[in-house]
């Protein structure tokens, strides 16, 4: 029998369903493997209290005949979700301590689909970054190291421990946050797979806001038919957030085996760029193979503003940040250090509060809105960002599908890269431009590196197209037959 | 009118421009369910999404949009089918998003006009240069401790409506007038209350000196001017304060200034460096307003009629004065009232007087408004009728219109219980007036040898006599046939 | 476009956080080669185009004028640093 916590979600289901293990066990396992992970540092808070409460309540529903689509499935919570009674700090000494009265609209929808969650789990502060390194609460390890090399790696971010979590198979799935490849791009560095979905699709009211126009969560899991269980439980229209679109919610998993014979792959030339890795490469052609194999075309297109998305993207999010974080000044909640004047109060507790990632961002945000600035900088961000979009719409013309890498490398080690923010930036080159579209998007583990560790193939479809992007998905899943596992797990 | 200013070096003229912030009558807030209502415990009336806790978002009140585009119809206005709602970034402790979301470059209404009534009875139009939706602030109050400030946000989040004029205004009186007919229409339309005392409409005031005919001066900005006084008293202390410095050969810094009533100046408030760039970017948590020619017809057809075309229908259809039609039409209270005691039968230009001069007169003494009036419109109609049926004269009348205050009776039963009908019957007012100059005798005979002054004194005695009751056209009639002999 | 500690702490001050002079410094130098990467978009042609301020091709929907009381001061002062009498306790504001 396979070890509890080597279970996907569908097969934990399937055992939950026949009543062959109980909700009680399948939690009861996942907290064991996370108190012997520990030195992952996956999760900010783990509650086990919590969890058991739930997955006994779990067992008795489905006892009842009343269990949900996730009834009695245990998942880690990026600590960016707000969680009614339980502390929530976006990995932010600014908000050590906070505890919201109110629950995420996504959180809500899982709990409601009867999810257990096992704790909040660690990211780079405020969603930003692409390490899990600048959190408060201290870097996240990747359970996979390269091959004879004992230096911990960065699990990506910003969704780190949330990916970190599920590969080291402390949690089945997870819930992480995508502004500019903070789920997709963790998911290739730990060798799982990662979704984001279209701008709208997920409500983002209660996840504490980072860029709002490109902000999305979405789920992580082991297998791409997990994510999809997952994600018709977190989507859905919201009416608390204007940006909430009203569509209905397909079934997700049905897309799973669907055949994509006929369909056709984009390959956007300009995602070859200079510099890099022939591993990557090599793999990207590869993914065109295997998708051919299974009955797709593979065509060219050209995406001809890509090499501007990043700039684009640095300046809208961090424009967009700088006043979304201007709420956390000391007065309603969170660290206050006292002043002897208002403007000593927000002064200090955001000198404090703040780590240095977040800080340069508000200020390079706060440059770029500011008078003289603002049309030079923002407006033709904006512009810029206008002609991606477009980009994108006119190669789906046609293609239904664009193939990309999902990262320019495998995972770096923890301490490597932080000199320079821009080199930091670069890690989400593949990944940024389908946020600025607000295009739905997926990473499936797709092979090793020559040190052994993952990398990861993108997906980019239509917007509200998931079912596309996830049968395609399935596709690169079956042939890549990804199998590895972290040399780091929990016994 | 301009009225000029006798400066050292010649003669001065304001430009006045006034903005005026107008909380918006709805049940919820702009972005947020919470409730409105003036004077609730502190911080209870607030909802997650205006205490900006992590993860909230705004969702736009339908009504409060409709309310704007009222108002905007109502100054007669352009009303913007596509509007955008953009954050306006700074820090203070009562505006906990560190930001508000209000309207840029993209308002929902745009340029109106605002006739405005000046105290000599002429008009003006004052143009309105745009009308946008934004959210209030909370409340700081610096007064209930020693070393801290309290905040309460009850009051974030409330849909407020800022209306800037154009700087068309060239006197004290004209910027009252303006601040006065905005708050009638407004209180006409049902949009905002126009309570200044309670902070529900709110004026900044804009203004800047110059040579009559030269270019616009450098304005500053007046805030805390919250009644019609102080708005006329710190524009005059502030045009006096502008030519003084410009005369001694100084400039005029652009700033904000605090109006302190009880010193009666204006002050510079402590502006920080550049502190004020506010980087309005468009809100991204919200998508572009679009209005629909549907639903802008629905809120034009329910348009009440608005007090100048009221006015103007009290001037033509019932003759009355522009003055007495202005006091009619000030309050849309006092107008129904005016229309309820009319009835449609009941002679205009009589019930207005009564109206204006004794109902509105008492009232006013007392503090109290029509609405709170002991007088029903009713009763009054009932009084004007036994005045125009004869069944009372006018001097009685005020009599019984001043125990109808008093004790809230109506006039029919007041006359019964007293009996103050008037004697109409020339018999009877024949026997008073034989008797009154058979006891005068004298004065009947200086009369009669051409002291005609003495009329008056039988009168007087005639209607003494008669406990004032008889009607005083018989007593002229019957005394001037009597008396010539 | 290259800024100085000066630029950045006019910056900092509108944000509303308090920088060491090594942090300006630093933060001038990390600006400076942030912003001008940023500025690459310069080169691209974006005549005629509109900015794009959201994905969502939709018009901002509209909520019916109704109350909710589902929240109370209690949880609006769960967190609060400063709790007094019901409000919310900061330093002394001088206007």
């Amino acid at each position: 029998m396979t070890k509890l916590t080597d279970l996907t979600i569908a097969e934990a289901l399937k055992q939950l369903g026949k009543s062959e293990i109980s909700a009680h066990q399948l939690t009861e396992a996942h907290l064991a493997a996370m108190e012997n992970a520990r030195a992952l540092n996956a999760f900010i808070v783990e509650t086990p209290e919590l969890a058991i409460a739930r997955a006994k309540a779990a067992d008795g529903h489905r006892h009842r005949g009343e269990a949900g689509p996730l009834e009695g499935i245990p998942l880690a919570i990026k600590d960016l979700f707000c969680t009614r009674g339980v502390q929530t700090t976006a990995g932010s000494k600014i908000l050590k301590g906070f505890v919201p009265t109110y629950e995420s609209t996504v959180t809500a929808n899982l709990f409601r689909d009867g999810a257990v969650m096992l704790g909040k789990a660690n990211l780079d502060e405020f969603a930003m970054g692409s390490s899990n390194m600048t959190s408060a609460y201290g870097a996240v390890e990747s359970p996979w190291r390269r091959k004879g090399d004992n230096r911990p790696l960065v699990p990506g971010g910003s969704s780190g421990g949330s990916a970190a979590a599920v590969a080291a198979r402390l949690a089945p799935g997870a819930t992480g946050t995508d502004t500019g490849g903070s789920i997709r791009q963790p998911a290739a560095f730990c060798g799982i797979v990662g979704m984001k979905p279209t701008y709208g699709r997920c409500s983002r009211w209660g996840i504490v806001a980072f860029a709002s126009s490109l902000d999305q969560a979405g789920p992580f899991a082991r297998t791409v038919e997990d994510c999809a269980i997952m994600l018709k439980s977190m989507a859905g229209f919201d009416p608390k957030d204007s940006t909430s679109v009203d569509l209905p919610v397909p079934d997700y998993q049905a897309a799973v085996g669907r055949s994509i014979k006929g369909l056709k792959i984009g390959v956007p030339r300009e995602y070859r760029v200079d510099g890099m890795p022939a591993e990557i490469d090599s793999l990207w052609r590869q993914g065109e193979a295997w998708l051919r194999d299974a009955g797709a075309e593979t065509v060219e297109i050209s995406l001809p503003h890509t090499r501007y998305a990043l700039a684009t993207y640095y300046i809208v999010a961090p424009a967009e940040c700088s006043s979304n974080l201007a709420r956390y000044d000391g007065v309603r909640y969170g660290l206050r250090v006292p002043g002897k004047d208002l403007t000593e109060l927000y002064e200090g507790t955001r000198a404090e509060g703040f780590g240095a990632e977040v800080k340069r961002r508000i200020l390079i945000g706060t440059y770029v809105l500011s008078a003289g600035y603002f049309d030079a900088y923002y407006i033709k961000a904006q512009k810029v960002r206008a002609l991606i979009a477009r980009d994108f719409e006119q190669a789906f013309q046609s293609c239904d599908l664009v193939l990309t890498p999902t990262a320019p490398s495998a995972a770096f080690a923890i301490g490597e890269k932080s000199d320079d923010p821009i080199a930091m930036y670069l890690n989400d080159v593949f990944t940024v431009p389908a946020s600025l579209a607000g295009l739905p998007g997926i990473s499936v583990p797709a092979g090793l590196d020559a040190a052994g560790l993952p990398l990861g193939l993108q997906l980019l479809g239509r917007p509200f197209d998931e079912e596309t992007v996830i049968a395609g998905a399935a596709a690169l899943e079956k042939a890549a037959a990804f199998s590895a596992v972290p040399q780091v797990m929990a016994a | 009118m301009a009225e000029l200013i006798e400066g050292q070096t010649g003669q001065w003229e304001m430009v006045i421009g006034l903005e005026v912030h107008a909380q918006v009558i709805s049940k919820s807030k702009l972005f947020s369910g919470a409730p409105t209502e003036f004077g609730g415990d502190p911080n209870t009336q607030v909802s997650l999404v205006d205490a900006a806790m992590p993860g909230m978002l705004p969702v736009l009140n339908e009504y409060c949009v409709e309310q704007a585009v009222k108002t905007g119809l109502g100054l007669n206005a352009q009303i913007n089918k596509l509007s955008v709602f953009e954050r306006k970034n700074y820090f203070y402790a009562d505006l906990p998003q560190g930001y508000q979301i209000s309207q840029y470059a993209h308002p929902i209404v745009g340029k109106g006009t605002i006739e405005i009534d000046l105290p000599d009875g002429s008009t003006r139009a004052i143009g309105v240069t745009r009308l946008h939706l934004e959210q209030d602030a909370g409340k700081s109050l610096h007064d209930q401790h020693a070393t801290k400030t309290f905040v309460d946000l009850n009051r974030s989040g409330v849909a407020l409506m800022e209306i800037v004029s154009e700087p068309d205004m060239r006197s004290a009186d004209e910027a009252a007038a303006y601040v006065r007919k905005l708050r009638t229409i407004l209180r006409y339309l049902g949009t905002c209350d126009g309570n200044m005392d309670e902070g529900s409409m709110r004026c900044d005031v804009n203004l800047s000196v110059r040579k009559p005919g030269a270019p616009y001066g450098t304005r500053c900005e007046i805030k805390n001017v919250n009644s019609v006084r102080y708005i006329q008293a710190a524009i005059e202390y502030e045009a006096r304060r502008q030519i003084e410095i410009i005369e001694e050969g100084g400039a005029i810094v652009q700033e904000t200034r605090l109006w302190d009533a009880r010193q009666g100046v204006t002050r510079s408030m402590r502006s920080k460096e550049e502190a004020f760039d506010y980087r309005y970017f468009p809100d991204p948590d919200l998508l572009p307003l679009e209005l629909d020619d549907a639903m802008i017809e629905r809120v034009r057809l329910e348009l009440p009629e608005l007090p100048d075309a009221k006015r103007r229908r009290f001037m033509q259809n019932s003759g009355l004065s522009a003055y007495d039609a202005g006091v009619l039409v000030a309050e849309q209270a006092r107008a129904d009232f005016y229309e309820k005691v009319l009835a449609g039968k009941r002679d205009p230009k009589i019930a207005a007087n009564w109206v204006i001069t004794e109902l509105l007169g008492a009232l006013n003494k007392s503090g109290h408004d029509i609405e709170q009036s002991p007088i029903s419109a009713e009763s009054l109609g009932e009084l004007l009728d036994l005045l125009a049926d004869n069944t009372i004269s006018g001097r009685i009348a005020k009599d019984v219109f001043a125990e109808m205050l008093a004790s809230g009776k109506g006039a029919a039963s007041i006359v019964e219980e007293k009996g103050l009908r008037q004697v109409t019957d020339t018999g009877a007012i024949d026997a008073v007036i034989d008797a009154v100059m058979a006891k005068n005798a004298d004065k009947v005979a200086e009369y009669r040898s051409g002291k005609d002054k003495l009329f008056g004194f039988f009168v007087g005695q005639v209607m003494r006599e008669s406990g004032g009751k008889a009607n005083p056209a018989l007593v002229n009639e019957q005394l001037k046939k009597k008396l010539a002999g | 476009m290259s800024l100085d500690a000066a630029a950045v702490a006019k910056i900092a001050r509108l944000a509303r956080i308090r920088l060491t002079e090594e942090e300006r410094t630093h933060l001038a130098a990390e600006l400076s080669s942030v912003i001008g990467w940023v500025e690459q978009l310069q080169e691209v042609n974006t005549d005629g185009v509109e900015p794009l301020t959201s994905v969502v091709g939709a018009r901002q929907r509209l909520r019916p004028d109704v109350v909710d009381h589902s929240t109370d001061r209690e949880d609006i002062l769960a967190n609060a640093p400063e709790p007094i009498s019901g409000f919310f306790g900061v330093p002394k504001v001088v206007e």
